[in-house]
């Protein structure tokens, strides 16, 4: 049983780990542009249909799709920004909202279209198959491959974000965007940036999702979901927040399973509800953005 | 320096810049004075591209900056405190002093120079902006200023809340700024503060300038003062 547990627990950081890239754009997009991008987990689904495109398609190697898909997705998120979304920020969110939501049916329905309805296969990379001795259990190489990956990327953007010029100027928009222009700085190209990082983070994690869950059309849709509450859980506009929120979900969400299966999703909810209650900005958000 | 020729600005449906004019030569320290509410930082706001004047016209350095956006206008060397400081607060006091982008043909001011006025900086260089006092955010709201060599400073209110001794720093800063060639435009509220280092006045009252004169005039005018200013 014991065994079973500590395999669990991996399976929720694993998990984890992908509402963790998800979460850290989606974030820094509201907590920056003040968008709540509905079309993030179409960008998701992308990045795992690039993947099979990369991998299955053009029978590419799966490190290529891990190096190139998050730069066409970050492209391609950088163009929606810069033709689309830039012309609501002034307006009422609700635009903004018709906007995203508008935009993931859009992509999702193109995939449709390009790739038909149904899954599609895809087979772990063969250098990343098998299991590994840990000491204590034997676990899936290619899990342990998300969860390092994700490691990876979330240390590089937080040493990005403080160790950088660009990085400060990126968290000073995010606090006070009309002051960070007042100094002389295109703010419009920063929100360019963000979101073109976001959606390579989501891209990502498409790629890194595209061998363990189905890739289908509608895979962001319900990812999206529990993403949403990641954040309000975290915090808006917070990486520690996501990072944190994100594998506490992810671990809510598998341990959950093994107590009483129906009850694992709800419980992500009510976490919720409680954050919401006692902590309203989340684990490690800002007040600015209940004020 | 800078040209206003009859603005008018609105928030939404209110009318509160109902037509002002004024003008600023290079090297002058001007001061914008008026009660709370008379449209003093919606001025600043106006001049520095955050709102849009309709109609009106702003020239800078003789080019028309109407209708561009503030980093543009920034970068043509306008320098902008604002009221609330606006620190960064996430950032260090380095990050902020290095943020700004030196534009407007002039070079910034050196950490150097900057520590040897402000030496309350020096000390806090690696604290968070929200670790700092009120008056130390108020330092760095200048001293980051500084730094982008803006050749037109826009202070909005900088005395505001401030303890004796640290308007006093200020005061010798808007001396050392006027030395360098500087032009600034001053909103403030504490008239001996104004008298103290102005030049010229602009009093704001109704939408529209009402009274304009020098520093010496101003001084003995106890008239203006009642009328315009309620004290
Ligand atoms: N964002 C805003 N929306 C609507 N009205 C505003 C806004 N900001 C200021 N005002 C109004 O505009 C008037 C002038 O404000 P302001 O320029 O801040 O005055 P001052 O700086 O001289 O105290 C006030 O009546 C104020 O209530
Ligand atoms: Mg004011």
């Amino acid at each position: 049983m014991s065994q079973y547990l500590i395999t669990q627990f991996l399976n929720g950081l694993v998990l984890g780990s992908l509402y963790v890239l998800l979460s850290i754009g989606l974030s820094a997009i509201f907590g920056m542009l003040g968008i709540i991008n509905f079309a993030h987990g179409a960008l998701y689904m992308l990045g795992a249909y690039a993947a099979y495109t990369v991998v299955g398609v053009l029978s590419g190697n799966f490190l290529i799709a891990i190096l190139v898909v998050p730069l066409a997705i970050g492209l391609i998120g950088a163009l929606l920004e810069t033709t689309l979304l830039r012309r609501l920020y002034r307006v009422v969110p609700l635009y903004n909202l018709l906007l995203t939501f508008g935009l993931m049916l859009a992509i999702q329905d193109a995939v449709r279209i390009g790739y038909g309805p149904e899954g599609e296969p895809f087979n772990i990379p063969s250098a990343l198959l098998g299991a590994v001795n840990l000491g204590f259990t034997y676990y899936p190489k290619y899990r342990l491959f998300i969860f390092a990956i994700t490691v990876l990327a979330s240390i590089g953007l937080i040493l990005f974000l403080e160790k950088t010029k660009l990085g400060s100027i990126i968290r000073a928009g995010t606090e006070d965007s009309d002051m960070v222009d007042a100094l002389g700085i295109d703010i419009g190209k920063i929100f360019t940036l963000v979101f073109g990082i976001g959606a390579a983070l989501a891209g990502l994690a498409g790629v890194l999702a595209a061998p363990v869950q189905n890739v289908a059309p509608a895979m962001g849709m319900s990812f999206l979901v529990d993403t949403f509450v990641v954040v309000v859980i975290g915090g808006m506009g917070s990486i520690i927040g996501s990072i944190i929120a994100g594998l506490i979900i992810g671990e809510t969400l598998t341990i959950g399973v093994l107590i009483w299966p129906p009850m694992a999703t709800t419980l992500i909810y009510v976490f919720m509800a409680i954050i919401l209650l006692i902590r309203p900005r989340g684990l490690f958000g800002r007040e600015k953005f209940h004020e | 320096m800078l040209e206003i020729k009859d603005i008018h600005t609105y928030y939404g449906e209110s009318y509160i810049l109902q037509g002002v004019s004024l003008e600023l030569q290079k090297g002058e320290l001007v001061t914008l004075l008026g009660r709370n509410g008379a449209g003093k930082t919606t001025t600043i706001k106006t001049i520095m591209g955050f709102l849009i004047p309709r109609p009106g016209a702003i020239h800078f350095k003789g080019r028309e900056i109407t209708g561009l956006r503030p980093h543009q206008i920034a970068r043509m060397g306008m320098g902008f405190v604002p009221e609330d400081r606006r620190i960064f607060s996430s950032l260090t006091v380095l990050e902020n002093l290095n943020l700004p982008v030196v534009g407007g043909g002039s070079d910034g001011w050196s950490l150097d120079k900057i520590f040897e006025h402000f030496s309350i900086l020096e000390e806090r260089i690696r604290h968070k902006g929200s670790e700092l006092s009120g008056g130390e955010q108020q330092m760095l709201a200048i001293a980051r200023i500084l730094r982008s060599g803006a050749e037109l400073l826009l202070l909005d209110e900088p005395t505001e809340g401030l303890a004796p001794f640290l308007i006093r720093t200020i005061e010798g800063i808007m001396k050392e700024i006027k030395k360098s060639g500087m032009t600034v435009l001053l909103v403030e509220q504490n008239i001996h503060f104004a008298t103290e280092v102005a030049d010229r006045h602009y009093i704001l009252y109704g939408g529209k300038i009402a009274y304009h004169e020098t520093n010496q005039e101003f001084k003995g005018n106890e008239e203006v003062k009642r009328k315009f200013l309620g004290i």
